[in-house]
């Protein structure tokens, strides 16, 4: 299990291929992998967005990241997991989140990694302040899904 | 009992400051923190509670060397 907060840009898939060459116990057992990737919108509520800054509660976050890890990890056989979810000051198209969940078989990979977003999105202490043409805004409440 | 108290996101903005320190009697709630330190503004009905980086409710009672955060619904993903 690997969880990690970023302060800069980064490139999920090269994450992805990282991991995995170094997850050494998934050769020739893992026979799903199931990617979540998250990303910033340049639009929001009917308006143009610029940038965004993804504000958090160091400590909390990546406790409850941690939890939200371990008690997917309790309720499927899963083989290894990935999160990496930016923070600090953000542009369009820049990566927000990625979840990567590894298994044996397809319908624990889907639901776990469908699930650890869910919970990340519901629990996970961030929050989003977006600039737009008439200033800056905090983001009241996620898209329902 | 002395709690730290600290603020997110818009919560931050709106009282102009990250955090307070709270002097007072014990058996003080979540919600009895708050309002020993904004008599003049209500705290936000969605608003949330964490004691010590764990969710707590309103009627959580805090103690000493507690640390209490209050923030608006959480946004990230």
């Amino acid at each position: 299990m690997r969880i990690e907060l970023r302060k800069a840009p980064f490139e999920p898939l090269v994450e992805l291929e990282r991991h995995q060459r170094m997850s050494t116990g998934l050769a020739g057992r893992c026979g799903a992998t199931a990617i979540f990737i998250g990303t910033m919108r340049d639009f929001n509520d009917g308006d143009a967005v610029q940038g965004m800054v993804l504000e958090y509660y160091p400590g909390m976050t990546e406790k409850y990241l941690r939890r939200i890890v371990e008690t997917a990890s309790r309720e499927w056989p899963l083989l290894e997991v990935l999160v990496v979810h930016r923070v600090g000051e953000l542009r369009s198209s820049d990566p927000i989140v990625l979840v990567a969940v590894w298994a044996e078989h397809r319908a624990p990979a889907f639901s776990a990694c469908r699930s650890i977003m869910e919970e990340l999105k519901s629990k996970a202490p961030f929050w989003k302040r977006e600039t737009t043409a008439a200033g800056s805004r905090w983001v009241e409440h996620n898209t329902p899904g | 009992m002395t709690v730290r108290v600290r603020y997110f996101a818009s919560l931050c903005d709106r009282l102009g400051r990250a955090e307070d320190r709270l002097d007072a009697a014990d058996g003080l709630t979540v919600a009895g923190v708050w309002a020993a330190l904004h008599r003049e503004m209500p705290l936000p009905p969605n608003a949330l509670a964490a004691v010590n980086m764990e969710y707590a409710g309103l009627e959580h009672e805090v103690r000493d060397g507690d640390e209490v955060a209050f923030f608006p619904p959480v946004t990230g993903g």
